[in-house]
C-alpha cells in the first residue's frame, strides 16, 4: 500500500531535478529485501506522472539481490530473505546490498 | 490525492490537540506539485519516443530521503531536549493502547508521559489516552496506512513534550508500511499478542528487523489459544538476532515490570547521550 507514496516521492523529486524539461526515463534501485514491491510501484507510476514533467517517461527497475557478510565466519552470502542464514550457520549478517530505495538517474529527451 | 496513500484530500490527515481540541488538517504533501505551470495552457504532451537519447542525468537519491532528513530533524530535537521517543508498532488489537494506559497509570509520578496517536480515523485512542492521564495529540491518517515524519513533527507543535519526557508515538496498527517510514524515534517497539500466532515475525520480517523490543502481549491468554512462546522467540530472533524480547500482560500487570525496567534503562541513556 506504501508503493503509491513511494512513487509520488520518486515523482517530484525527478519533477523536481527536471525543472521542466521533458524526461524519457527514470532509473530506480530496488533491493529485493527494500519491502517495496517493483510492480506496484511501475503501476502506479503512469498515473502518478501525469501532468508533471514527466509524464510519458520510460520506468526502469533495477533490482538487486540481497547480499549480506557474516560477522562470524567473514564470506560474503547470498540472502534471498531477510532471515536466510550464513552456511556457516550464523544469523548475524552485516547486510552489504538488498535494501536499496534510490533513485539511479533520469534521461532528459534532450542531448545535452 | 495523498501521496501517502492516495487518499483524496478530503479524508486526508489531521491533527486534534486533545487539550484544546484545536483540529488542523495537514496536506503533507504539498511540494508534490511544483510543475503544474508547466501545462498552464491546457495541453498535455505525450512524449513520443523516439529512437535518439537524451541527456542522462545522474540523480543516486534516496527516494525516502525528505522523509529521512525530517525524521533526523524530529531525532535532533528529541536529543536536544533529552525526551525518549518511541514508535509503537503492531497489528490492529495487539494491544498498543491498552499497554500505554497501564504505563502512563504506573509510572504517573515518575515520568511526563506523552502520546501521539496514530489512527484513521476516531479520537478513540487519543480520548483513552487523556483518560489515563496523558496529554495527547490524534493524528487521523485519512486512508493513510502509516505516520511519517512530518506528521510526528505537526503533533510535536501540538503537544509540546518538556525537556526530560518520554514521547510513546503510536503508529497506525499495521505491521508493513511503518517499517519503512522513520519517525526519528530511538527504537521501535513491536507489540505481538499471543492471540495472533507465533509466526508473525516470519510473515512481517522487516516489521521484526527494524524494532528494537519486541514485546508480546496477552500472556494472560497463553492457556487458551496455540502459540508457542519459544518458537516465537526464535522465529524474531532468526528475522532480528540483537531483539530484545519482553513477555507480559498488560491486563493483568505480569511481567510490566520488565518494560519498566527497560523504559527507566532508555531515559538513563538518552539523558547521559544529550551531552556526549
Amino acid at each position: 500500500m506504501h508503493e503509491l507514496g513511494i512513487t509520488r516521492n520518486i515523482v517530484a523529486i525527478v519533477s523536481e531535478a527536471a525543472a521542466g524539461r521533458p524526461v524519457r526515463r527514470v532509473t530506480l534501485e530496488v533491493g529485493r529485501l527494500s519491502g517495496v514491491m517493483t510492480d506496484a510501484i511501475a503501476f502506479c507510476f503512469d498515473t502518478v506522472a501525469q501532468g508533471t514533467a514527466i509524464e510519458g517517461a520510460k520506468l526502469d527497475i533495477v533490482e538487486i539481490d540481497g547480499a549480506a557478510r557474516c560477522e562470524s565466519c567473514g564470506a560474503e552470502v547470498a540472502t534471498p530473505t531477510l532471515f536466510a542464514a550464513c552456511p556457516c550457520g550464523s544469523r548475524r549478517l552485516v547486510r552489504l546490498r538488498g535494501e536499496e530505495l534510490n533513485i539511479k538517474s533520469m534521461e532528459l529527451m534532450e542531448a545535452a | 490525492m495523498c501521496a501517502t496513500c492516495g487518499c483524496g484530500e478530503a479524508t486526508g490527515t489531521t491533527v486534534l490537540n486533545l487539550q484544546t481540541g484545536e483540529e488542523a488538517a495537514m496536506h503533507p504533501h504539498d511540494h508534490d506539485h511544483p510543475h503544474e505551470h508547466v501545462h498552464a495552457d491546457g495541453t498535455r504532451h505525450s512524449h513520443a519516443h523516439d529512437d535518439g537519447h537524451g541527456e542522462v542525468v545522474a540523480l543516486e537519491t534516496r527516494i525516502l530521503a525528505k522523509n529521512d532528513a525530517l525524521a533526523a530533524a524530529n531525532r535532533a530535537w528529541f536529543k536536544g531536549r533529552e525526551i525518549l521517543a518511541l514508535n509503537l508498532v503492531s497489528s490492529p488489537g495487539a494491544g498498543k493502547t491498552s499497554l500505554l494506559e497501564r504505563t502512563i497509570r504506573d509510572l504517573q509520578h515518575e515520568v511526563r508521559l506523552f502520546v501521539i496517536e496514530g489512527d484513521q480515523a476516531t479520537d478513540n485512542d487519543g480520548q483513552r489516552i487523556r483518560a489515563a492521564g496523558a496529554d495527547a495529540v490524534q493524528v487521523n491518517t485519512g486512508a493513510g496506512c502509516h505516520l511519517e515524519a512530518d506528521m510526528v513533527a505537526r503533533g510535536l507543535k501540538a503537544l509540546k513534550p518538556g525537556p526530560g519526557a518520554v514521547l510513546m508515538i503510536e503508529n497506525v496498527g499495521n505491521l508493513v508500511c511503518p517499517a519503512l517510514f522513520d519517525l526519528g524515534e530511538r527504537a521501535k517497539v513491536v507489540i505481538l499478542s499471543v492471540t495472533e500466532g507465533d509466526d508473525k515475525p516470519l510473515k512481517y520480517p522487516h516489521m521484526f528487523k527494524a524494532a528494537e523490543v519486541m514485546i508480546v502481549n496477552k500472556t494472560d491468554l497463553m492457556a487458551h489459544v496455540d502459540f508457542d512462546m519459544a518458537v516465537a522467540v526464535a522465529n524474531a530472533r532468526n528475522v532480528n538476532p540483537d531483539i530484545e524480547i519482553l513477555q507480559l500482560s498488560a491486563r493483568t500487570g505480569e511481567g510490566l515490570d520488565d518494560w519498566y525496567r527497560w523504559l527507566r534503562r532508555e531515559a538513563a541513556s538518552v539523558r547521559a547521550e544529550a551531552f556526549a
